[in-house]
């Protein structure tokens, strides 16, 4: 199962700091999204991107775990030289981690 | 008045214009808010304003005006928006040419001004907020202090229909409305809070109807090229009631609601902001029918004591070439494309500071998974440089590919930019005096 088949995800950038939230599709899937989707597993699954910092927020209420990626986007959006110099893709590429047995 | 409706017009400078006349005309709204203000638009408008003193305001003003003033003052519909940018005070005088040219008397405008700081700041130092490094390290051509609602509050206060911001947090644009309509208090946190939470999910008007948002088979929404913009009904006590204009296209779900809460907030327990620091942790979202979302329950603490200031800064130049390869063994060629444009920059000894080498359908975007061999790819190298000579030796060593590299490369394209960086910084209160002025069409 990749995480596709039970999130959605939101991509946003400011500044060098690229933040992906995920959200569960249904509400039964959250406690096995916030169990699997660990800090580390979301830096090594990006981990080309090197970012500096990860931080990670549950958020139950909003059926949401929250990464918060400091120093990943080359500068940010007006001197990074990157094709998606926002990082807007990366939420999609995060979703297609497999989930394994967590 | 116990509630108000207001509506989201544009969610960024190059937004459509037809959902903000469909929300004047069916939304039944008091106020239309334009976001129109990117992170780095503030510093290029900075530029452009040097350069003509009567610019630095949002090139579409005229355009978005001449197609809502008169429906939005025909019903009573009062307009806020930072389409200003680097001179709300030309901004205003241009709206105000557009009115008098539609012959629209007697409306009454205003300018939000003193979010420009760059005086202020000069000699003086700070760390920067995101990244290593101190304003000294930089060469400011621009800065800008986020200012929060309650000018725009005091503007409406004297009665302005139409105001132009330059530099406010985006949620103020919302906010203001809310605060003068229901009088609540600067240090009212709770409210404050709900009405800028309430602005954020309005603030990129598309994004919450189900615009950002399709993934066919998974994420379906319907008639996305008449997609429809964002309104609030928002109570006194800061509560709402997200919607749209009923027969527009798009759709705003609990997942499209949700998905826009947490759009670039960061830490979600301390979103900051110029007026509250807003706390999403208690936040909550209700699905009341198709196209009806409540929102309540979020949390609010005092003010964060210093502003943010966005500083703009010229960072050199970047220049760039493409090509493609297509058919059988285009990864190959593309990347022997790439290996020779890699030797002729070592040869020719080219002093560029930076620089990346793509395969675009390959590994351009992507920085998680291998693929195989797709049907055709773009090679792409970027580098920057600190002058305009050298970043564009660039393109002119991809464009040499043609009769110089692998066989089979077409479509060749360059481009050379001037980088105008942001970083920020964060200043005492004391530093930032708004200003208001009104003039009448």
């Amino acid at each position: 199962m990749r995480l596709r088949d039970i999130a959605h995800a939101r991509t946003g950038d400011k500044g060098d700091t690229s933040q992906i939230c995920v959200f569960a599709r249904e509400a039964d899937h959250f406690p096995l999204l916030e169990r699997a989707l660990t800090a580390q597993r979301v830096a090594d699954h990006l981990a080309m991107l090197k970012p500096r910092r990860i931080e990670r927020h549950v958020l139950p209420n909003l059926g949401a775990v929250n990464f918060v990626l400091h120093g990943a986007l080359s500068g940010g959006v007006t001197r990074s030289l990157a094709l998606d110099a926002h990082g807007k893709t990366l939420g999609a590429q995060l979703l297609d981690m497999e989930m394994g047995d967590a | 008045m116990t509630r108000i409706l207001i509506g989201a017009g544009a969610g960024f400078a190059g937004d459509r214009i037809e959902p903000a006349v469909e929300l004047i005309e069916k939304g039944d709204l008091d106020y239309l808010c334009f976001e129109c203000l990117a992170e780095r638009t503030i510093a290029l408008a900075q530029l452009a304003r040097q350069r003509d003193p009567a610019a630095g305001y949002d090139p579409r003003l005229e355009k978005r005006m001449r197609a809502v003033l008169r429906p939005a003052m025909e019903r009573g519909v009062r307009i806020v928006s930072n389409m200003g940018a680097a001179n709300p005070l030309a901004a205003m005088q241009a709206a105000l040419g557009v009115a008098r040219e539609l012959g629209l008397k007697g409306i009454r405008m205003a300018a939000v001004l003193g979010d420009n700081v760059l005086s202020a700041i000069s000699g003086q130092d700070h760390p920067l907020i995101d990244r290593d490094g101190a304003l000294a390290d930089l060469n400011p051509i621009s800065a800008n202090a986020y200012l929060g609602a309650f000018p725009i509050a005091r503007a409406l206060d004297e009665g302005a229909q139409v105001i132009f911001t330059g530099r406010v947090c985006d949620p103020a644009l919302f906010l203001g409305p809310m605060i003068h309509a229901f009088g609540w208090a600067e240090d009212d946190w709770t409210r404050l809070a709900r009405g800028t939470v309430v602005g954020h999910l309005l603030e990129c008007a598309g994004q919450l109807t189900g615009g950002y948002f399709a993934d066919p088979g998974v994420k379906d929404v319907p008639d996305l090229a008449r997609l429809g913009f964002p309104l609030a009904e928002v109570s006194e006590d800061g509560d709402a009631v997200l919607t749209k204009v009923a027969g527009s296209g798009g759709r705003l779900s609990l997942a499209s609601a949700r998905e826009q809460a947490m759009y670039e907030i960061l830490d979600p327990a301390r979103y900051l902001q110029a007026d509250v620091v807003a706390d999403f942790t208690s936040l909550s979202l209700t699905e009341l029918g198709p196209d009806r979302i409540a929102v309540s329950g979020a949390q609010g603490h005092p003010r964060p004591e210093k502003l943010k200031v966005s500083v703009g800064y010229r960072d050199g130049f970047i220049g760039e070439g493409q090509i493609t390869y297509a058919g059988p063994g285009a990864v190959a060629r593309g990347q022997l494309a790439l290996e020779i444009v890699k030797e002729r920059i070592a040869m020719l000894g080219l002093p560029v500071e930076d620089i990346r080498y793509d395969l675009i359908g390959v590994n351009s975007a992507n920085v998680t998974a291998q693929m195989g061999d797709p049907a055709e790819v773009r090679a792409r190298v970027a580098a920057r440089a600190p002058d305009a000579a050298t970043a564009a030796e660039i393109g002119a060593e991809v464009e040499a590919l043609y009769l110089n590299g692998p066989s089979g490369g077409g479509g060749v394209t360059t481009s050379l930019r001037e980088v105008v960086a942001v970083a920020s910084v964060l200043i005492g209160r004391d530093a930032v005096s708004p200003s208001i002025l009104h003039e009448v069409s």
